[in-house]
């Protein structure tokens, strides 16, 4: 298997670790600190819940616009065997080639600012150089000319980002998911929802129908404006530190699902968050979907006592049909029993933020 | 133009397909094509138009007997169209869509009546075509079963009539979603047994 980069090295930084078979992902204390805990209060319902995109606390993983992280490297190395095995996770459909050119912009010009010790993107004309220093990259390309990259433009990026993404397209007054790769995803299928709009992709999502979110967030977003991106959170629920929850390898994961007990449940069950951002893209007009997924294993979650006392209520009181969309239906109270050790019962200040 | 779509049954998630009753309307060329007891459907549309032998002197049709074996060609040949094809089977009556398509122009209307399986792969290849959708419309009749594609082998299984059913290419047992791509032109099927492999509920006739 070719993975085209040469990582550099790990470095001091870069944790070397898998997402499959060993399963040596951790994250260091400094990670879990700056984990994105997705709950801002002891419940959860669905809503739209969209905030700027704008710079967040410092060290935090809102403080630039795409975090790179720890897990950076092993997480392209994951990507890469992940579109070996399966070429038909990243796809993208013969109009959204622009869109592909914006999106590979928008992720160059953003990491070559915010981390300028990794990455570098110098231009002249059309010809841009682009460093990545981590994956061992060092190209030179025209931009707009699809045929001095190695794969697509869409593609090429993607496997130097971390995240799903989908390009949607826009069109009737709807959005249409007309690329995507997806490698680290929550159970949806990039290859059967590639062409489907915006209402028809999140079909199988229970309740949120009724409650209007998917009318209200289509309205939000069609009104996206370029250079002023959003962002929000979703979550789940995985055993193992598995990125690649797909629905096409579900024959091979799902059985993890009955092998948790109280002895194991703190280090294989892992909260998945998604921090969502979307861009309208300048050229194609298009929005880029970026749903970045980060993995916390219970027991590093409840080294932070609010978080603790929170996920224990969360999981505890969750809607059914949202525990059964979400797969931990029947895991849920193996989860809610180990996680009723970390809940004395005190108030939980508002907020995501660890302190108390 | 803006469609009403009047839905035949209510949808149960919003990417399951929704039909109407097909009406005629004005166009340079009607391109109609049917499966099973979709042409009644299209004979019914007829019996409506406004201008019916305007309509029949610019209508392509094309016909194949439904999954079912349901035959009602011979009344949809008897309405004298300009040109009516008939088929032994959905694949063999693709090509000749594909064909037809490479010479139709805006402006045309497509008319599509039968089985999901019949619509979606005709509406699929209309749409490749760069035609909109509103241009096409779409009427359900007869069987319904179902064309459910693997979403672990990506296989096609066509005719599905009972939940859950064996994979005709990897043999695994799938439950039938009502998630459907229009760019496969299939409902979705995940393994009902990974959680638990070999524990598979006993399969029901859901479509008929």
């Amino acid at each position: 298997m070719s993975l085209d980069f040469k990582p550099g090295a790990f470095s001091d930084f870069f944790r070397d670790e898998t997402f499959r078979e060993s399963f040596t992902y951790r994250n260091s204390p400094d990670a879990i600190r700056r984990f994105p805990f997705p709950f801002d209060r002891d419940e959860y319902m669905y809503s739209v819940n969209m905030e700027p995109h704008v710079p967040g606390r410092k060290g935090s993983v809102f403080e630039k616009t795409f975090d790179v992280d720890e897990h950076y490297v092993s997480e392209m190395i994951d990507r890469a065997k992940v579109l070996a095995d399966d070429p038909l996770r990243c796809q993208s459909l013969p109009h959204m080639t622009l869109a592909g050119w914006d999106t590979l912009e928008l992720i160059m010009e953003a990491k070559a600012r915010d981390y300028p010790q990794w990455f570098s993107l110098t231009k002249e004309g059309d010809r841009w150089h682009w460093i990545n220093r981590p994956l061992g990259i060092d190209h030179t390309f025209t931009f707009l000319d699809e045929s001095t990259l190695p794969y697509g433009p869409f593609e090429y990026i993607m496997r130097q980002t971390q995240g799903d993404w989908t390009l949607q397209d826009e069109r009737d007054g709807t959005l249409w998911l007309d690329a995507g790769v997806a490698t680290s995803q929550a159970d949806w299928s990039a290859d059967f929802d590639i062409g489907m709009n915006f209402h028809e992709w999140h079909a199988p999502v229970p309740l949120a129908h009724d409650l209007g979110v998917f009318d209200r967030a289509l309205k939000f977003l069609l009104k996206l404006q370029h250079g002023s991106p959003v962002r929000r959170f979703n979550w789940t629920m995985t055993v193992n530190p598995l990125l690649d929850t797909s629905p096409e390898n579900y024959p091979k994961w799902g059985p993890t699902k009955t092998t948790l007990t109280q002895e194991n449940l703190g280090r294989k069950q892992h909260l998945r968050v998604e921090l969502q951002s979307l861009y309208r893209l300048p050229r194609s007009n298009a929005i880029a979907f970026d749903i970045r997924c980060y993995l916390g294993s219970f027991e590093q979650i409840v080294t932070v006592p609010k978080w603790g006392r929170r996920l224990h209520r969360i999981v505890r009181d969750l809607h059914p049909d949202l525990a059964t969309y979400k797969g931990f239906i029947r895991n849920r109270p193996a989860m809610a029993e180990w996680l009723s050790k970390y809940d004395d019962g005190a108030p939980t200040s508002p907020g995501w933020w660890p302190e108390d | 133009m803006k469609t009403s779509l009047t839905p035949v049954d209510a949808p149960s998630i919003r990417s399951r397909p929704v039909y109407a009753v097909l009406e005629s309307r004005p166009a340079s060329l009607h391109l109609i094509v049917a499966d099973g007891e979709g042409a009644d459907a299209v004979v019914e549309m007829l019996d409506k138009a406004n201008d019916r032998s305007g309509m029949l002197a610019a209508a392509h049709v094309m016909y194949t007997p439904g999954p079912d074996g349901a035959d009602h060609g011979a009344a949809l040949e008897a309405i004298g169209a300009a040109q009516f094809f008939r088929a032994p089977t959905i694949p063999s009556l693709l090509p000749r869509l594909q064909r037809v398509l490479l010479d139709a122009h805006m402006g045309t209307q497509f008319y599509l009546a039968g089985t999901e399986g019949l619509i979606g792969q005709a509406e699929r290849e209309i749409m490749n075509t760069g035609f909109p959708h509103v241009a096409i419309q779409k009427e359900h009749r007869g069987s319904t079963v179902r064309r459910v594609q693997c979403v672990h082998c990506k296989g096609i299984t066509e005719n599905v009539a009972t939940d859950p059913f064996k994979c005709s290419h990897c043999g695994l047992n799938l439950f039938v979603r009502d998630h459907y791509s229009r760019r496969i032109a299939a409902f979705q099927g995940v393994n009902i047994d990974a959680e638990d492999p070999g524990k598979v509920p006993e399969s029901v006739v859901r479509f008929k």
